[in-house]
Protein backbone atom coordinates (compact mmCIF):
# COMPACT_ATOMS: atom_id res chain seq x y z
CA UNK A 1 0.00 0.00 0.00
CA UNK A 2 1.33 3.52 -0.63
CA UNK A 3 1.23 6.04 1.51
CA UNK A 4 -1.90 8.19 2.10
CA UNK A 5 -0.70 11.20 3.91
CA UNK A 6 -1.89 13.90 1.95
CA UNK A 7 1.20 15.40 -0.47
CA UNK A 8 1.40 19.21 0.54
CA UNK A 9 0.58 22.09 -2.37
CA UNK A 10 4.00 23.64 -2.48
CA UNK A 11 5.83 20.10 -2.20
CA UNK A 12 4.38 19.14 -5.31
CA UNK A 13 4.52 22.23 -7.37
CA UNK A 14 8.18 22.48 -5.92
CA UNK A 15 8.30 18.97 -7.63
CA UNK A 16 7.36 19.89 -10.39
CA UNK A 17 9.79 20.63 -13.45
CA UNK A 18 11.01 24.16 -14.06
CA UNK A 19 10.52 26.11 -17.89
CA UNK A 20 13.55 24.01 -19.02
CA UNK A 21 12.07 20.89 -19.07
CA UNK A 22 9.35 22.54 -20.70
CA UNK A 23 11.27 22.04 -23.92
CA UNK A 24 10.84 18.80 -24.00
CA UNK A 25 9.76 17.04 -27.45
CA UNK A 26 5.86 17.30 -27.97
CA UNK A 27 4.39 14.57 -28.27
CA UNK A 28 0.97 15.40 -29.48
CA UNK A 29 0.97 18.93 -30.90
CA UNK A 30 -2.51 20.36 -31.64
CA UNK A 31 -2.54 22.99 -34.36
CA UNK A 32 -5.63 25.37 -35.50
CA UNK A 33 -8.25 23.17 -34.25
CA UNK A 34 -11.94 24.09 -34.11
CA UNK A 35 -14.45 21.47 -32.77
CA UNK A 36 -18.10 21.66 -33.69
CA UNK A 37 -21.38 20.33 -32.46
CA UNK A 38 -23.58 20.98 -35.84
CA UNK A 39 -23.40 24.33 -35.96
CA UNK A 40 -21.87 25.23 -32.92
CA UNK A 41 -18.03 25.72 -32.21
CA UNK A 42 -17.37 24.58 -29.46
CA UNK A 43 -13.44 24.96 -29.28
CA UNK A 44 -12.03 27.68 -31.48
CA UNK A 45 -8.26 27.64 -33.38
CA UNK A 46 -6.77 25.76 -30.46
CA UNK A 47 -3.06 25.62 -31.12
CA UNK A 48 -0.97 23.72 -27.91
CA UNK A 49 1.69 20.98 -27.52
CA UNK A 50 1.84 18.38 -24.93
CA UNK A 51 5.40 17.59 -23.48
CA UNK A 52 5.66 13.66 -23.70
CA UNK A 53 6.10 12.24 -20.40
CA UNK A 54 4.65 14.97 -18.46
CA UNK A 55 1.16 15.92 -17.04
CA UNK A 56 -1.21 18.79 -18.82
CA UNK A 57 -3.91 20.00 -17.29
CA UNK A 58 -6.61 21.59 -18.86
CA UNK A 59 -9.17 24.42 -16.43
CA UNK A 60 -11.91 26.21 -17.10
CA UNK A 61 -15.56 27.31 -16.27
CA UNK A 62 -18.00 24.47 -17.15
CA UNK A 63 -19.06 24.77 -20.71
CA UNK A 64 -15.40 26.29 -22.12
CA UNK A 65 -14.65 23.00 -24.18
CA UNK A 66 -12.28 21.48 -22.51
CA UNK A 67 -13.73 18.53 -22.19
CA UNK A 68 -14.62 18.88 -26.03
CA UNK A 69 -10.48 19.62 -26.96
CA UNK A 70 -9.75 16.26 -24.88
CA UNK A 71 -12.08 14.60 -26.83
CA UNK A 72 -10.46 15.65 -29.84
CA UNK A 73 -7.25 14.43 -29.17
CA UNK A 74 -8.38 10.28 -29.50
CA UNK A 75 -11.30 11.02 -32.54
CA UNK A 76 -13.75 10.41 -29.84
CA UNK A 77 -15.73 13.53 -30.62
CA UNK A 78 -16.32 12.24 -33.87
CA UNK A 79 -18.44 9.68 -32.42
CA UNK A 80 -20.85 12.18 -31.76
CA UNK A 81 -23.88 12.51 -34.21
CA UNK A 82 -23.27 16.14 -36.17
CA UNK A 83 -19.78 16.45 -34.15
CA UNK A 84 -17.15 17.37 -36.65
CA UNK A 85 -13.66 19.13 -36.26
CA UNK A 86 -10.93 20.97 -38.70
CA UNK A 87 -7.86 21.62 -38.35
CA UNK A 88 -4.64 19.01 -37.48
CA UNK A 89 -3.97 17.01 -34.13
CA UNK A 90 -0.21 15.78 -34.84
CA UNK A 91 1.31 12.40 -32.81
CA UNK A 92 4.80 11.93 -33.59
CA UNK A 93 4.11 14.85 -36.13
CA UNK A 94 1.32 12.82 -38.05
CA UNK A 95 -2.20 14.36 -38.32
CA UNK A 96 -4.10 11.38 -36.83
CA UNK A 97 -6.85 13.49 -38.72
CA UNK A 98 -5.44 12.49 -41.90
CA UNK A 99 -7.54 10.49 -44.52
CA UNK A 100 -5.25 7.24 -44.27
CA UNK A 101 -5.44 7.25 -40.67
CA UNK A 102 -7.65 4.71 -38.64
CA UNK A 103 -9.22 6.28 -35.24
CA UNK A 104 -9.26 2.63 -34.11
CA UNK A 105 -5.75 2.99 -34.48
CA UNK A 106 -5.48 6.15 -32.91
CA UNK A 107 -7.55 5.21 -29.59
CA UNK A 108 -5.09 2.37 -28.96
CA UNK A 109 -2.23 4.69 -28.57
CA UNK A 110 -4.00 7.55 -26.91
CA UNK A 111 -6.37 6.04 -24.19
CA UNK A 112 -9.07 7.72 -22.56
CA UNK A 113 -10.66 7.64 -18.97
CA UNK A 114 -14.14 9.04 -18.48
CA UNK A 115 -15.61 11.09 -15.80
CA UNK A 116 -18.20 8.31 -14.72
CA UNK A 117 -16.02 4.73 -13.54
CA UNK A 118 -17.04 2.53 -16.90
CA UNK A 119 -16.49 -1.02 -15.79
CA UNK A 120 -17.65 -3.79 -18.35
CA UNK A 121 -20.48 -4.90 -16.32
CA UNK A 122 -20.81 -8.63 -17.25
CA UNK A 123 -16.92 -9.21 -16.98
CA UNK A 124 -14.37 -9.98 -14.25
CA UNK A 125 -12.18 -7.30 -12.94
CA UNK A 126 -9.37 -9.19 -14.80
CA UNK A 127 -11.17 -10.03 -17.83
CA UNK A 128 -11.81 -5.93 -17.71
CA UNK A 129 -8.10 -5.22 -17.29
CA UNK A 130 -7.45 -7.10 -20.38
CA UNK A 131 -10.48 -5.78 -22.56
CA UNK A 132 -8.54 -3.49 -24.78
CA UNK A 133 -5.26 -5.64 -24.80
CA UNK A 134 -7.13 -8.86 -26.25
CA UNK A 135 -9.21 -6.37 -28.69
CA UNK A 136 -5.79 -4.58 -29.76
CA UNK A 137 -3.46 -7.80 -31.27
CA UNK A 138 -4.65 -9.89 -34.74
CA UNK A 139 -4.11 -13.05 -32.80
CA UNK A 140 -5.67 -13.06 -29.88
CA UNK A 141 -2.74 -13.11 -26.88
CA UNK A 142 -2.13 -16.24 -24.91
CA UNK A 143 -3.57 -16.80 -21.21
CA UNK A 144 -0.63 -16.25 -19.55
CA UNK A 145 -0.03 -13.33 -21.51
CA UNK A 146 -2.86 -11.66 -19.93
CA UNK A 147 -2.90 -12.67 -17.47
CA UNK A 148 1.06 -11.17 -17.10
CA UNK A 149 -0.23 -7.91 -18.38
CA UNK A 150 -3.28 -7.74 -16.11
CA UNK A 151 -0.96 -7.89 -13.40
CA UNK A 152 1.69 -5.10 -14.35
CA UNK A 153 -1.75 -2.94 -15.40
CA UNK A 154 -3.09 -3.04 -11.87
CA UNK A 155 0.17 -3.06 -10.04
CA UNK A 156 0.66 0.45 -12.25
CA UNK A 157 -2.72 2.01 -11.38
CA UNK A 158 -1.96 0.70 -7.64
CA UNK A 159 -4.97 -1.85 -7.35
CA UNK A 160 -3.32 -4.42 -7.08
CA UNK A 161 -2.63 -5.37 -3.63
CA UNK A 162 -6.61 -4.82 -3.27
CA UNK A 163 -8.08 -7.00 -6.03
CA UNK A 164 -5.12 -9.62 -6.86
CA UNK A 165 -7.47 -12.59 -4.48
CA UNK A 166 -10.75 -11.50 -6.82
CA UNK A 167 -9.70 -11.43 -9.90
CA UNK A 168 -12.41 -13.93 -11.09
CA UNK A 169 -15.09 -11.72 -9.15
CA UNK A 170 -17.57 -8.90 -10.84
CA UNK A 171 -15.69 -5.71 -11.74
CA UNK A 172 -18.96 -4.10 -10.07
CA UNK A 173 -18.28 -5.62 -6.40
CA UNK A 174 -15.52 -2.54 -6.54
CA UNK A 175 -16.24 0.43 -4.82
CA UNK A 176 -16.35 3.79 -7.13
CA UNK A 177 -13.03 4.72 -6.43
CA UNK A 178 -11.22 1.40 -7.88
CA UNK A 179 -13.98 1.09 -10.78
CA UNK A 180 -12.18 4.21 -11.45
CA UNK A 181 -8.83 2.99 -11.04
CA UNK A 182 -9.81 -0.38 -13.08
CA UNK A 183 -10.56 1.98 -15.98
CA UNK A 184 -6.77 2.97 -15.93
CA UNK A 185 -5.45 0.06 -15.68
CA UNK A 186 -7.70 -1.19 -18.52
CA UNK A 187 -6.53 1.86 -20.43
CA UNK A 188 -2.72 1.18 -19.35
CA UNK A 189 -3.01 -2.44 -20.31
CA UNK A 190 -3.10 -1.34 -23.82
CA UNK A 191 0.56 0.37 -23.31
CA UNK A 192 -1.08 3.68 -25.06
CA UNK A 193 1.53 6.76 -25.23
CA UNK A 194 -1.06 8.92 -23.87
CA UNK A 195 -3.22 8.91 -21.37
CA UNK A 196 -6.31 11.57 -21.24
CA UNK A 197 -8.24 11.80 -17.94
CA UNK A 198 -11.80 13.83 -18.18
CA UNK A 199 -12.85 14.69 -14.83
CA UNK A 200 -11.52 11.46 -13.63
CA UNK A 201 -12.09 12.36 -9.98
CA UNK A 202 -15.75 14.27 -10.24
CA UNK A 203 -17.78 11.20 -8.93
CA UNK A 204 -15.15 10.31 -5.85
CA UNK A 205 -14.94 11.13 -2.79
CA UNK A 206 -12.18 12.88 -1.57
CA UNK A 207 -9.91 9.85 -0.69
CA UNK A 208 -10.02 7.67 -3.60
CA UNK A 209 -9.83 11.45 -5.68
CA UNK A 210 -6.48 11.30 -3.40
CA UNK A 211 -5.14 7.76 -4.54
CA UNK A 212 -6.28 8.52 -8.43
CA UNK A 213 -4.33 11.71 -8.25
CA UNK A 214 -1.28 9.84 -6.60
CA UNK A 215 -1.22 7.59 -9.28
CA UNK A 216 -1.38 10.07 -11.97
CA UNK A 217 1.73 11.94 -10.38
CA UNK A 218 2.94 7.63 -10.06
CA UNK A 219 2.77 7.83 -13.86
CA UNK A 220 4.02 10.84 -15.21
CA UNK A 221 7.66 10.28 -17.20
CA UNK A 222 6.00 6.81 -18.30
CA UNK A 223 3.01 7.79 -20.12
CA UNK A 224 1.91 11.32 -21.39
CA UNK A 225 -0.75 12.33 -19.09
CA UNK A 226 -3.87 15.45 -20.24
CA UNK A 227 -6.21 16.09 -17.38
CA UNK A 228 -9.37 17.68 -17.47
CA UNK A 229 -10.64 19.58 -14.40
CA UNK A 230 -12.85 22.04 -12.80
CA UNK A 231 -11.12 21.53 -9.81
CA UNK A 232 -7.54 23.88 -9.57
CA UNK A 233 -6.14 22.61 -6.68
CA UNK A 234 -6.53 19.26 -8.27
CA UNK A 235 -4.50 20.84 -11.43
CA UNK A 236 -1.95 22.64 -9.47
CA UNK A 237 -1.00 19.27 -7.47
CA UNK A 238 -0.93 17.05 -10.31
CA UNK A 239 0.46 18.76 -13.27
CA UNK A 240 3.07 20.15 -14.74
CA UNK A 241 2.05 22.45 -17.06
CA UNK A 242 -1.68 24.02 -16.73
CA UNK A 243 -4.03 25.05 -19.54
CA UNK A 244 -6.18 27.29 -18.90
CA UNK A 245 -9.76 27.88 -21.63
CA UNK A 246 -12.66 30.17 -21.79
CA UNK A 247 -15.38 30.09 -24.51
CA UNK A 248 -13.73 27.49 -26.21
CA UNK A 249 -10.61 29.52 -26.70
CA UNK A 250 -7.00 28.38 -25.06
CA UNK A 251 -6.20 31.52 -23.23
CA UNK A 252 -3.02 30.45 -22.08
CA UNK A 253 -0.71 27.32 -21.58
CA UNK A 254 2.15 27.62 -18.95
CA UNK A 255 4.26 25.79 -16.03
CA UNK A 256 1.99 25.20 -13.41
CA UNK A 257 3.61 26.84 -10.77
CA UNK A 258 3.82 29.81 -13.05
CA UNK A 259 0.13 29.50 -14.10
CA UNK A 260 -1.10 29.84 -10.82
CA UNK A 261 1.60 32.42 -9.00
CA UNK A 262 2.16 34.70 -11.98
CA UNK A 263 -0.89 34.64 -14.78
CA UNK A 264 0.31 36.71 -17.98
CA UNK A 265 -3.39 36.82 -19.07
CA UNK A 266 -5.51 39.27 -16.73
CA UNK A 267 -8.26 36.49 -17.41
CA UNK A 268 -6.02 33.72 -16.08
CA UNK A 269 -5.72 35.60 -13.22
CA UNK A 270 -9.35 36.53 -13.05
CA UNK A 271 -10.42 32.56 -12.96
CA UNK A 272 -7.64 31.36 -10.64
CA UNK A 273 -8.42 34.08 -7.54
CA UNK A 274 -12.11 32.75 -8.11
CA UNK A 275 -13.81 36.09 -9.60
CA UNK A 276 -15.76 33.78 -11.90
CA UNK A 277 -16.28 30.36 -12.65
CA UNK B 1 -54.05 27.22 12.56
CA UNK B 2 -52.61 23.73 14.52
CA UNK B 3 -50.08 21.47 12.82
CA UNK B 4 -52.08 18.70 14.89
CA UNK B 5 -55.15 17.69 12.69
CA UNK B 6 -57.71 16.61 14.51
CA UNK B 7 -57.93 13.39 16.34
CA UNK B 8 -61.16 11.62 14.24
CA UNK B 9 -59.81 12.86 10.84
CA UNK B 10 -56.73 11.38 11.17
CA UNK B 11 -58.34 8.10 12.71
CA UNK B 12 -60.77 8.26 8.95
CA UNK B 13 -57.37 8.36 7.13
CA UNK B 14 -56.12 5.29 8.79
CA UNK B 15 -58.85 3.76 7.61
CA UNK B 16 -59.42 4.72 4.61
CA UNK B 17 -55.72 3.80 3.68
CA UNK B 18 -56.64 0.16 5.45
CA UNK B 19 -58.98 -0.50 2.97
CA UNK B 20 -57.28 0.73 -0.31
CA UNK B 21 -54.09 -1.72 1.35
CA UNK B 22 -56.91 -4.61 1.74
CA UNK B 23 -59.02 -3.71 -1.79
CA UNK B 24 -55.22 -3.80 -3.76
CA UNK B 25 -54.35 -7.18 -1.89
CA UNK B 26 -57.99 -8.53 -3.45
CA UNK B 27 -57.28 -7.44 -6.41
CA UNK B 28 -53.29 -8.70 -6.41
CA UNK B 29 -54.72 -12.22 -5.27
CA UNK B 30 -57.95 -12.09 -7.77
CA UNK B 31 -55.03 -11.45 -10.76
CA UNK B 32 -53.06 -14.86 -9.96
CA UNK B 33 -56.52 -16.72 -9.04
CA UNK B 34 -57.03 -17.91 -12.52
CA UNK B 35 -53.90 -19.44 -12.52
CA UNK B 36 -54.12 -21.28 -9.52
CA UNK B 37 -57.81 -22.45 -10.49
CA UNK B 38 -56.34 -23.83 -13.74
CA UNK B 39 -53.80 -25.88 -12.55
CA UNK B 40 -55.68 -27.59 -9.85
CA UNK B 41 -58.38 -28.35 -12.66
CA UNK B 42 -55.85 -29.64 -14.84
CA UNK B 43 -54.06 -31.48 -12.31
CA UNK B 44 -57.82 -33.13 -11.31
CA UNK B 45 -58.57 -33.88 -15.07
CA UNK B 46 -55.68 -34.63 -16.35
CA UNK B 47 -53.23 -36.70 -13.90
CA UNK B 48 -54.95 -39.75 -14.53
CA UNK B 49 -54.41 -40.05 -17.70
CA UNK B 50 -50.58 -39.18 -17.40
CA UNK B 51 -48.42 -41.99 -17.69
CA UNK B 52 -45.45 -42.78 -19.74
CA UNK B 53 -47.26 -44.58 -22.69
CA UNK B 54 -48.97 -41.05 -22.83
CA UNK B 55 -45.19 -39.87 -23.77
CA UNK B 56 -44.32 -42.03 -26.19
CA UNK B 57 -47.26 -43.97 -27.91
CA UNK B 58 -49.03 -43.29 -30.93
CA UNK B 59 -52.59 -42.17 -30.87
CA UNK B 60 -55.56 -45.17 -30.93
CA UNK B 61 -58.22 -45.17 -32.62
CA UNK B 62 -61.83 -44.38 -31.46
CA UNK B 63 -62.74 -47.18 -29.31
CA UNK B 64 -59.26 -48.63 -28.25
CA UNK B 65 -58.02 -47.61 -24.39
CA UNK B 66 -54.77 -46.18 -24.07
CA UNK B 67 -52.67 -44.33 -26.13
CA UNK B 68 -50.58 -41.49 -26.12
CA UNK B 69 -49.28 -38.19 -27.58
CA UNK B 70 -46.12 -38.68 -28.95
CA UNK B 71 -46.52 -37.26 -32.40
CA UNK B 72 -48.05 -34.07 -31.36
CA UNK B 73 -44.83 -33.34 -28.42
CA UNK B 74 -42.29 -34.33 -31.33
CA UNK B 75 -44.58 -31.79 -33.46
CA UNK B 76 -44.70 -29.21 -31.00
CA UNK B 77 -40.92 -29.62 -30.43
CA UNK B 78 -40.24 -29.55 -34.27
CA UNK B 79 -42.95 -26.62 -34.61
CA UNK B 80 -41.06 -24.48 -31.60
CA UNK B 81 -37.92 -25.23 -33.65
CA UNK B 82 -38.69 -24.17 -37.43
CA UNK B 83 -39.94 -21.12 -35.66
CA UNK B 84 -37.20 -19.98 -33.34
CA UNK B 85 -34.65 -20.76 -36.29
CA UNK B 86 -36.55 -17.97 -37.98
CA UNK B 87 -38.23 -15.60 -35.17
CA UNK B 88 -34.82 -15.56 -33.23
CA UNK B 89 -32.33 -14.04 -35.66
CA UNK B 90 -34.68 -12.13 -37.54
CA UNK B 91 -36.12 -10.66 -33.96
CA UNK B 92 -32.52 -10.21 -32.52
CA UNK B 93 -31.32 -8.55 -35.52
CA UNK B 94 -34.27 -5.93 -36.36
CA UNK B 95 -34.42 -5.09 -32.30
CA UNK B 96 -30.48 -4.35 -32.47
CA UNK B 97 -31.86 -2.05 -35.63
CA UNK B 98 -33.93 -0.14 -34.04
CA UNK B 99 -31.80 0.15 -30.67
CA UNK B 100 -28.69 1.38 -32.65
CA UNK B 101 -30.50 3.74 -34.96
CA UNK B 102 -33.18 4.88 -32.59
CA UNK B 103 -34.20 8.09 -34.29
CA UNK B 104 -33.61 7.02 -38.00
CA UNK B 105 -36.78 7.50 -40.26
CA UNK B 106 -36.71 3.54 -41.09
CA UNK B 107 -36.14 2.42 -37.79
CA UNK B 108 -39.71 4.46 -36.62
CA UNK B 109 -41.34 2.74 -39.06
CA UNK B 110 -40.34 -0.26 -38.16
CA UNK B 111 -41.54 -0.34 -34.97
CA UNK B 112 -44.42 0.86 -35.74
CA UNK B 113 -45.17 -1.71 -37.84
CA UNK B 114 -44.03 -4.37 -35.49
CA UNK B 115 -46.22 -3.05 -32.71
CA UNK B 116 -49.46 -3.48 -35.21
CA UNK B 117 -47.52 -6.98 -36.33
CA UNK B 118 -47.86 -7.92 -32.01
CA UNK B 119 -51.50 -6.52 -31.89
CA UNK B 120 -52.07 -8.75 -35.12
CA UNK B 121 -55.05 -11.57 -33.98
CA UNK B 122 -53.17 -14.98 -34.19
CA UNK B 123 -55.68 -16.37 -36.42
CA UNK B 124 -55.38 -13.80 -39.54
CA UNK B 125 -51.78 -14.83 -39.23
CA UNK B 126 -52.61 -18.26 -40.03
CA UNK B 127 -54.50 -17.06 -42.94
CA UNK B 128 -51.35 -15.17 -44.22
CA UNK B 129 -49.32 -18.26 -44.09
CA UNK B 130 -51.93 -20.59 -45.71
CA UNK B 131 -52.19 -18.36 -48.50
CA UNK B 132 -48.73 -17.48 -49.24
CA UNK B 133 -47.59 -21.26 -47.78
CA UNK B 134 -50.08 -23.63 -48.04
CA UNK B 135 -52.24 -22.48 -51.04
CA UNK B 136 -49.75 -22.86 -54.14
CA UNK B 137 -48.42 -25.68 -53.25
CA UNK B 138 -51.87 -27.31 -52.38
CA UNK B 139 -50.34 -28.88 -49.09
CA UNK B 140 -50.34 -28.36 -45.46
CA UNK B 141 -46.94 -28.56 -43.84
CA UNK B 142 -45.00 -28.56 -40.37
CA UNK B 143 -42.94 -25.38 -42.48
CA UNK B 144 -45.31 -23.42 -43.43
CA UNK B 145 -46.64 -24.11 -39.39
CA UNK B 146 -43.04 -23.04 -38.25
CA UNK B 147 -43.37 -19.77 -40.24
CA UNK B 148 -46.73 -18.90 -38.83
CA UNK B 149 -45.15 -19.33 -35.38
CA UNK B 150 -41.99 -17.10 -36.46
CA UNK B 151 -44.25 -14.41 -37.82
CA UNK B 152 -45.72 -14.76 -34.01
CA UNK B 153 -42.39 -14.40 -32.66
CA UNK B 154 -40.79 -11.61 -34.51
CA UNK B 155 -42.30 -8.98 -32.98
CA UNK B 156 -42.00 -9.79 -29.73
CA UNK B 157 -38.11 -10.89 -29.85
CA UNK B 158 -37.65 -7.17 -32.06
CA UNK B 159 -39.46 -4.96 -28.91
CA UNK B 160 -37.87 -6.71 -26.11
CA UNK B 161 -34.12 -6.94 -27.20
CA UNK B 162 -34.37 -3.06 -28.78
CA UNK B 163 -35.41 -2.58 -24.86
CA UNK B 164 -32.67 -4.64 -23.42
CA UNK B 165 -30.02 -2.96 -25.38
CA UNK B 166 -31.19 0.77 -24.69
CA UNK B 167 -31.11 -0.30 -21.34
CA UNK B 168 -27.34 -0.44 -21.94
CA UNK B 169 -25.98 3.06 -20.76
CA UNK B 170 -24.16 5.04 -23.51
CA UNK B 171 -21.10 5.21 -21.21
CA UNK B 172 -20.21 1.86 -22.07
CA UNK B 173 -20.64 1.92 -25.51
CA UNK B 174 -17.71 5.09 -24.86
CA UNK B 175 -15.93 3.05 -22.71
CA UNK B 176 -15.39 0.51 -25.14
CA UNK B 177 -14.94 2.90 -28.04
CA UNK B 178 -12.35 4.85 -26.54
CA UNK B 179 -10.78 1.20 -25.94
CA UNK B 180 -10.16 1.12 -29.65
CA UNK B 181 -12.47 -1.43 -29.80
CA UNK B 182 -14.21 -1.42 -33.58
CA UNK B 183 -18.16 -0.18 -33.80
CA UNK B 184 -18.72 -4.13 -34.25
CA UNK B 185 -17.08 -5.51 -31.44
CA UNK B 186 -18.45 -2.84 -29.39
CA UNK B 187 -22.10 -3.94 -30.04
CA UNK B 188 -21.67 -7.61 -30.40
CA UNK B 189 -18.83 -8.02 -26.91
CA UNK B 190 -19.89 -4.30 -24.74
CA UNK B 191 -23.15 -3.68 -26.01
CA UNK B 192 -25.03 -7.35 -26.89
CA UNK B 193 -23.42 -8.93 -23.95
CA UNK B 194 -24.43 -6.45 -21.17
CA UNK B 195 -28.24 -7.16 -23.03
CA UNK B 196 -28.09 -10.57 -23.44
CA UNK B 197 -29.80 -11.97 -19.93
CA UNK B 198 -32.92 -9.53 -21.22
CA UNK B 199 -32.45 -10.79 -24.91
CA UNK B 200 -32.47 -14.59 -23.82
CA UNK B 201 -35.69 -13.97 -21.41
CA UNK B 202 -37.20 -11.96 -24.05
CA UNK B 203 -37.06 -14.74 -26.48
CA UNK B 204 -38.08 -17.62 -23.82
CA UNK B 205 -41.15 -15.82 -23.02
CA UNK B 206 -41.61 -15.71 -26.70
CA UNK B 207 -40.92 -19.29 -27.13
CA UNK B 208 -43.52 -20.19 -24.14
CA UNK B 209 -45.77 -17.31 -25.75
CA UNK B 210 -46.27 -19.71 -29.51
CA UNK B 211 -45.58 -22.98 -27.94
CA UNK B 212 -49.19 -22.91 -27.09
CA UNK B 213 -50.77 -21.10 -30.23
CA UNK B 214 -53.39 -22.73 -32.01
CA UNK B 215 -55.37 -20.38 -34.19
CA UNK B 216 -51.82 -19.73 -36.77
CA UNK B 217 -51.79 -23.32 -36.62
CA UNK B 218 -55.03 -25.06 -37.88
CA UNK B 219 -54.33 -24.08 -41.82
CA UNK B 220 -50.94 -24.86 -41.49
CA UNK B 221 -49.16 -27.75 -39.87
CA UNK B 222 -53.36 -28.99 -39.59
CA UNK B 223 -52.47 -31.74 -37.74
CA UNK B 224 -51.71 -35.30 -38.04
CA UNK B 225 -52.82 -38.42 -36.74
CA UNK B 226 -49.68 -40.50 -37.54
CA UNK B 227 -45.68 -40.06 -36.57
CA UNK B 228 -43.88 -36.86 -39.20
CA UNK B 229 -41.18 -35.15 -38.72
CA UNK B 230 -41.26 -34.28 -42.76
CA UNK B 231 -41.03 -30.08 -43.08
CA UNK B 232 -43.25 -31.12 -45.94
CA UNK B 233 -46.01 -32.93 -44.39
CA UNK B 234 -48.53 -31.99 -41.80
CA UNK B 235 -47.50 -31.91 -38.19
CA UNK B 236 -49.34 -32.49 -35.22
CA UNK B 237 -48.64 -30.31 -32.38
CA UNK B 238 -50.27 -30.02 -28.77
CA UNK B 239 -52.57 -28.01 -28.52
CA UNK B 240 -54.29 -28.78 -32.57
CA UNK B 241 -54.38 -32.60 -30.42
CA UNK B 242 -56.00 -31.35 -27.88
CA UNK B 243 -58.52 -28.91 -29.76
CA UNK B 244 -59.55 -32.18 -31.77
CA UNK B 245 -59.75 -34.51 -28.91
CA UNK B 246 -61.94 -32.10 -26.49
CA UNK B 247 -64.41 -31.34 -29.41
CA UNK B 248 -64.83 -35.01 -30.12
CA UNK B 249 -67.47 -37.44 -28.51
CA UNK B 250 -65.50 -39.63 -26.89
CA UNK B 251 -65.17 -39.93 -22.94
CA UNK B 252 -61.13 -41.37 -23.23
CA UNK B 253 -60.14 -38.68 -25.90
CA UNK B 254 -61.32 -36.02 -23.34
CA UNK B 255 -59.34 -37.42 -20.80
CA UNK B 256 -56.37 -37.05 -22.73
CA UNK B 257 -56.93 -33.89 -23.96
CA UNK B 258 -56.80 -32.80 -20.21
CA UNK B 259 -53.74 -34.87 -19.88
CA UNK B 260 -52.39 -32.62 -23.35
CA UNK B 261 -53.35 -29.31 -21.58
CA UNK B 262 -51.89 -29.81 -18.29
CA UNK B 263 -48.12 -31.26 -20.36
CA UNK B 264 -48.71 -27.84 -22.09
CA UNK B 265 -49.08 -25.69 -19.29
CA UNK B 266 -46.23 -27.61 -17.75
CA UNK B 267 -44.03 -27.06 -20.98
CA UNK B 268 -45.21 -23.17 -20.15
CA UNK B 269 -44.07 -22.87 -16.54
CA UNK B 270 -40.88 -24.60 -16.97
CA UNK B 271 -40.01 -22.52 -20.04
CA UNK B 272 -40.91 -19.73 -18.11
CA UNK B 273 -38.88 -20.70 -14.76
CA UNK B 274 -35.58 -21.15 -16.95
CA UNK B 275 -36.56 -17.31 -18.50
CA UNK B 276 -36.38 -16.23 -14.68
CA UNK B 277 -32.84 -17.85 -14.14
CA UNK B 278 -31.58 -16.60 -17.18
CA UNK B 279 -32.05 -13.33 -15.51
CA UNK B 280 -28.99 -13.69 -13.34
CA UNK B 281 -25.57 -12.66 -14.12
CA UNK B 282 -22.79 -15.37 -13.46
CA UNK B 283 -21.63 -12.81 -10.95
CA UNK B 284 -24.57 -14.04 -8.64
CA UNK B 285 -26.71 -10.43 -7.59
CA UNK B 286 -24.03 -8.46 -8.48
CA UNK B 287 -25.46 -6.80 -11.27
CA UNK B 288 -29.15 -7.13 -9.94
Amino acid sequence: MQTTEPRPLTAVVANAPLDGVAAAHALVSVRALDAYFGAQRAVRDVSVDFPEGQVTAIIGPSGCGKSTLLRCLNRMHETIAGARTEGEVLLDGKDIYARDVNPIAVRRRIGMVFQRPTPFPTMSIRDNVVAGFRAAGRAAPSRAEQDEIAEWALRRSALWDEVKDRLRDSAMALSGGQQQRLCIARALATRPRMLLLDEPTASLDPQSTQKVEELVYELRGDVTIVIVTHNMQQAARVSDRTAFMLLGELVEVAPTSRLFTAPADARTEAYITGRFG
Amino acid sequence: MSLHAPRRSVRARRARSAAMIALTIVAALLATLPLVFILALLLRQGASSLSLAFFTAMPKPVGETGGGMANAMAGTVMLIAIASSIGLPVGIGAGMYLAEHRGGRLASIVRFLSDVLNGLPSIVVGIFAWQFLVRPVHRFSALAGGIALAVMMIPLVTRTTEEMIRLVPDSLREAALALGYPRWRTSLTVVLRTALPGIVTGALVAVARIAGETAPLLFTAFGNQFWSTSLAQPISALPLQIFSYAISPYDEWHALAWAGALVLLALVLVISLIAKFATRSRFGRAND
